[in-house]
């Protein structure tokens, strides 16, 4: 066996609150692709961020080719030989194509851009990949997602690399894409270069990678030749062996009180159809970027939808929510994914971020606030939360991360909505302030609300739903009922729309 | 905060009503020391600068530009921008003129019209830049050119001189003080009322600190937008009777330069130009501030353009000295 390009050693990474990496020891073998995968929070992003310079490893060591490699930034790390191609895609929509291929070695004739150059680099970079259709003078805004990645991987890929990582690279990609990608890795593998090739898709890593390792809550779990393993076998080690599940809440849920029929939005949310019953916490598992949080934005109205009705306690009209407005005075609430961007206002106090609203009710028809009741209103509901504050005058942005989420609960109590939406509702929180919200969502579901809940922890949805909704690549694969899902089928029901043929 | 200070809020009645004394004295000494200290400054530089022509130049200055400072930290607080307020406030004056002399209607009709004139420039600059999600620095900048336009064909560019007829509102005095000077201080009382005590005020803040925020919590934060341009019209207008009173007349050119000024004087109070945080009193010392420094240079015999330098550096310096204290404040958390 040739000598290792690339060893890790023991690298670990913490980020407040999470240990993303934990000791991870890799080998990377020249001419070899090394499929990495995990669910959700595995550490598979940090990882591959780590070894193309993007971030660094709180501790551990990198060896290349045997000498100690610690990259400074990514271009450091591109200097070096290993690069990167990630999700998100790295270029500037308003130039072209060769402008970007060539954004950082621009070369030049008299102080101006060399544009024969770059054109006639470009058009070659292009054809050798296969991509026939693109021409090097096209913006890039011009050219579908799939173009756009395809272009990206051409820049990266027209650089010589030791090392290329490729990052959920191909979740844009059409079938036909793919395959001049993995034609581009055949040929890469054979100068020797190693590939570290991050995804969910089951059946493309089964097709190029000759090894494949696992990760799970940031520890290296297992490391195994493709041919010696079945996609059931990997997936139960992504998984994990099966927990005990918390208590059963035995609730009997109520009537229907929000269902939703057809909901598309493009790509991202394709014809959804689910129903909520009060009394009942519906989760919804899937993976990141399986559209749980636009579904969620759709039926609240934060962004506008393609198709698809939402109905409202077992109304048979369709319930006429058009904004973010219409959907709160409907009784439905959001508690989005990013607290800090779209819920908070961060440097007003918690009374006000309780109040917000439902000002109504604390002020006189005038308009004119009443302090009185302001700041009774805000306390109850605060002391109800336990939100841990010096007062309610504190400003929020000096909180923890829990005590922020649970003003704005408070915030949607106060404002008394029957169907809650969480989403993410424990990200970024403490192990303690985590189970006060779990218990505060089994309370308000025994009060009769109808509470959905988006979450990318599998066990925290176990412990807490009636039912569990998953979701992949836009579509509602599969719900369980408690009692009949596995760790297992969930994540092959999260899986399941990427094995699909793609689009 | 240590888990020793932080506890669960477990009594039964709400605390007492916070006693902020320490922040209030803070914010407001550092204008007040500046405020008195220019005085000072000038008082000793220039024998003429304690002298009733100053005071009288100060004075006039002041109640227009407080009224449209109290619109202008509206349109800041919401994080927005009105560079159009000189010139709605000429076109509303303008209004006024020809109506008064060219049609020789009644001081009340053309007063309306005139108030009518700056709340559908202020409607305009609010619905287009809502309808159309642009940045009220663009919209105001065309309001800026429209509205001084039409001021110029209205007028057909010569100043119209009306006479006592519109001259007796700033002739008036109530208790040895000028009705223009009055209305000021009870605008901007108003203002700072409606901005802490009303929930318009409360929206307006949130709107300033994060409107997707405050929209995704079911308030619709565009209507509040453009009401809060449609009262920075209205208050041009009322600044614009003001100061048709006091000159007794309406000029096309009116009101150059005033976006500048109301804007150096908003900052300096300590409005932020990113939106959230700003109090109407404290524009009023930045207005003063403002005339003090102008009248204080004009008695050392100062040329305009040197005034302009000069208040140029000290807006630049507030903001600086503004940008400090945002610091301050953040690492004192």
């Amino acid at each position: 066996m040739p000598p290792p390009l690339l060893q890790l050693r023991l690298l670990s990474k913490t980020y407040p609150g999470v240990r993303a990496l934990a000791d991870i020891s890799l080998d990377l073998l020249p001419g070899e692709v090394h499929a990495l995968v995990g669910e959700n929070g595995a550490g598979k992003s940090t990882l591959g961020r780590i070894v193309c310079g993007l971030t660094h490893s709180d501790s551990g060591q990198m060896l290349l080719r045997g000498q100690p490699y610690s990259p400074a930034s990514r271009p450091d790390a591109r200097r070096l030989g290993v690069g990167i191609v990630m999700q998100e895609l790295n270029l500037i929509p308003t130039l072209t194509v060769a402008e970007n291929v060539f954004l950082s070695r621009m070369p030049r004739r008299l102080g101006f851009i060399d544009y024969a150059t770059i054109n006639s680099q470009t058009r070659q970079i292009l054809r050798a990949l296969g991509l026939t259709d693109i021409e090097p003078d096209r913006m890039i805004a011009s050219l579908g997602v799939g173009q756009q990645q395809m272009v990206e991987i051409a820049g990266v890929l027209s650089r010589k690399c030791a090392v290329l990582i490729l990052d959920e690279s191909t979740a844009a990609l059409t079938s036909r894409e793919t395959d001049l990608l993995f034609g581009q890795i055949r040929r890469l593998k054979s100068e020797r270069v190693a590939i570290v090739y991050i995804s969910h898709r089951m059946e493309e890593i089964k097709r190029i990678a000759d090894r494949i390792t696992v990760l799970r809550d940031g520890k290296l779990i297992a490391t195994h030749q493709a041919d010696e393993i079945s996609i059931d076998e990997v997936i139960r080690l992504m998984v994990g062996r099966e927990l005990g599940e918390a208590s059963p809440c035995q609730r009997t849920p109520g009537p229907v009180a929000l269902r939703v029929e057809n909901l598309r939005c493009g790509n991202v949310v394709r014809d959804v159809s689910f129903q909520v019953h009060r009394g009942e916490i519906l989760g919804f598992a899937g993976l990141m970027g399986s559209g749980r949080t636009e579904t969620m934005r759709l039926i609240f109205a934060a962004d506008r939808r393609d198709a698809g009705h939402v109905y409202l306690h077992g109304s048979s009209t369709p319930a006429r929510i058009r904004s973010p407005r219409d959907a709160v005075r409907a009784g439905i609430a959001l508690l989005t994914e990013d607290r800090k961007q779209q819920g908070l206002l961060l440097p007003m106090s918690i009374r006000a971020n309780i109040t917000l609203p439902k000002m109504s009710a604390v002020a006189s028809v005038a308009g004119w606030i009443s302090g009185g009741k302001e700041r009774t209103a805000a306390h109850r509901y605060a002391r109800v939360l336990s939100v841990r504050a010096r007062s309610t005058e504190q400003s929020v942005v000096e909180l923890s991360g829990g005590n922020q989420q649970k003003v704005i609960i408070a915030r949607w109590l106060y404002r008394d909505c029957d169907i809650l939406i969480f989403d993410e509702p424990t990200r970024g929180i403490d192990v303690g302030a985590k189970f006060e919200i779990y218990r505060l969502l089994s309370d308000l579901a025994e009060q009769g609300k109808a509470i959905v809940v988006v979450s990318s922890d599998l066990q925290e949805l176990m412990a807490i739903s009636d039912r569990i909704a998953v979701m992949s690549a836009g579509w509602l694969a599969a719900i369980f009922p408690r009692g009949q899902w596995t760790q297992d089928s969930i994540m092959a029901a999260a899986l399941s729309g990427y094995r699909a043929a793609a689009v | 905060m240590t888990l020793q200070e932080a506890k669960v809020l477990d009594y039964e009645t709400p605390p007492p009503r916070p006693a902020n004394y320490t922040a209030f004295v803070v914010e407001y000494l550092g204008l007040v020391l500046a405020l008195v200290g220019l005085i000072v400054i000038f008082g000793l530089r220039s024998r003429s600068f304690f002298s009733p022509a100053t005071f009288r130049t100060i004075a006039n200055q002041i109640p227009a530009t407080v009224i449209v400072a109290v619109g202008m930290t509206y349109v800041l607080i919401i994080a927005g921008i009105d560079l159009s307020v000189g010139s709605v406030l000429a076109l509303s004056g303008a209004v006024l003129g020809v109506l008064m002399k060219e049609y020789h209607l009644s001081l009340f009709v053309a007063m309306a019209a005139a108030l009518g004139t700056g709340l559908l420039c202020g409607l305009v600059n609010g619905i287009v830049s809502v309808r159309w999600r642009l940045p009220s620095f663009i919209v105001t900048l065309g309001m800026l050119e429209i509205a001084r336009g039409l001021a110029h064909m209205v007028t057909e560019s010569r100043t119209q001189y009306i006479g006592s007829a519109v001259g007796v509102i700033a002739a008036t005095s109530l208790a040895g003080l000028s009705l223009p000077f009055i209305i000021a201080i009870l605008t901007a009382l108003l203002g700072q009322l409606v901005l802490s005590y009303t929930v318009f005020g409360r929206y307006m803040v949130a709107i300033g600190t994060n409107e997707e925020a405050v929209r995704l919590s079911g308030v619709d934060p565009r209507p509040v937008k453009i009401a809060v341009f449609a009262i920075v019209g209205v208050l041009c207008a009322v600044a614009a009777i003001i100061d048709t009173s006091r000159l007794e007349s309406a000029a096309p050119n009116a009101g150059a330069g005033l976006e500048l000024q109301v804007i150096a004087a908003t900052v300096i109070g300590g409005t932020s130009l990113m939106g959230g945080r700003g109090s109407v009193i404290r524009s009023l010392f930045g207005v003063m501030i403002i005339a003090v420094l102008g009248a204080g240079l004009a008695t050392l015999g100062a040329r305009d353009e040197t005034k302009r330098v000069v208040t140029g550096c000290v807006i630049v310096a507030a903001v600086i000295l503004d940008y400090y204290r945002h610091r301050l404040g953040r690492r004192s958390r």
